[in-house]
């Protein structure tokens, strides 16, 4: 692999990030933003992998390990927030909680 | 070549990121991140990274994408819930585009001219993950796997029916 491989990926991968957060913006439903925040969490994945494919070595693939474990306890953490949520005050939509307590 | 394949592959992952967030039904965003997350692996495994390919694999496209399905079989999918996502999306994307480009141009050209020159590549050393990750990254691990139990901790109350409602 060169270094204008190594580029490219590094942009797609910044790409990734970009599209995340523009999902993360645009969409106003809990479920929608919990799956911009995985494609936000893959385009660093990315990142690291393709990094540590150009200089050899095994750093990469532990940090892809790290932010796997992030995405598992995001992921989980904010399905249970979302089912509670929606348990309790009937809520889909992220701009109806503007306030914690009323 | 493969680096060919791998561009390709996480070129194909962003196509299928953008349509995961543009479409107004949730099973078919869904759908989308997974072949996003499984072209990701694709890429990751023509990089040489197996390892991780496998466990993209087995975790995100398998694991979390089942939770994901799990609450989605309960969400609203009728036709005035996909017209009211779809209007909503159609009105409300301007903003936020413009705040990923004001985030995304200086990275992009951070990336081309100021950015750290990219060094030639050290020889191929091959380690061993697990004596990366178990000798000295050990910390990070414990912590993270501290998380981990936290995540299960706070899911498991979060969704208990009954107590403090």
């Amino acid at each position: 692999m060169n270094a204008a491989t190594l580029s490219i990926l590094l942009l797609l991968s910044a790409g990734l990030f970009a599209t995340g957060f523009f999902g993360l913006l645009a969409r106003r439903a809990i479920l929608f933003q919990l799956i911009s925040l995985e494609l936000m969490l893959a385009g660093p994945a990315l990142g690291f992998i393709a990094g540590g494919a150009y200089h050899g070595g095994q750093t990469g693939q532990a940090m892809f390990v790290l932010i796997l474990i992030l995405a598992a306890a995001e992921v989980a953490l904010g399905l249970a927030l979302y089912l509670a949520l929606r348990r309790v005050a009937d809520v889909e939509d992220a701009d109806t909680i503007t306030r914690l307590r009323h | 070549m493969s680096g060919l394949l791998a561009l390709w592959c996480a070129a194909v992952a962003l196509a299928c990121a953008v349509l995961a967030v543009t479409r107004p039904v949730i099973v078919h965003a869904l759908i989308w991140l997974v072949a996003a997350l499984l072209s990701l692996a694709a890429c990751f495994f023509a990089l040489g990274a197996s390892f991780a390919g496998a466990v993209q694999v087995l975790i995100y496209a398998g694991a979390i994408v089942a939770v994901f399905v799990f609450v989605v079989m309960s969400v609203d999918t009728s036709a005035e819930a996909r017209g009211r996502e779809r209007e909503r999306l159609a009105t409300g994307w301007r903003r936020p585009a413009a705040a990923v480009i004001l985030v995304a141009v200086p990275l992009v050209a951070g990336l081309g001219v100021g950015g750290p020159a990219l060094v030639a590549p050290q020889g191929t050393a091959q380690g061993s993950l697990g004596a990366l990750l178990f000798g000295p990254w050990a910390l990070a691990i414990e912590v993270a796997s501290g998380l981990l139990l936290a995540a299960l901790m706070g899911a498991r109350h979060l969704g208990r029916r009954g107590a403090g409602e």
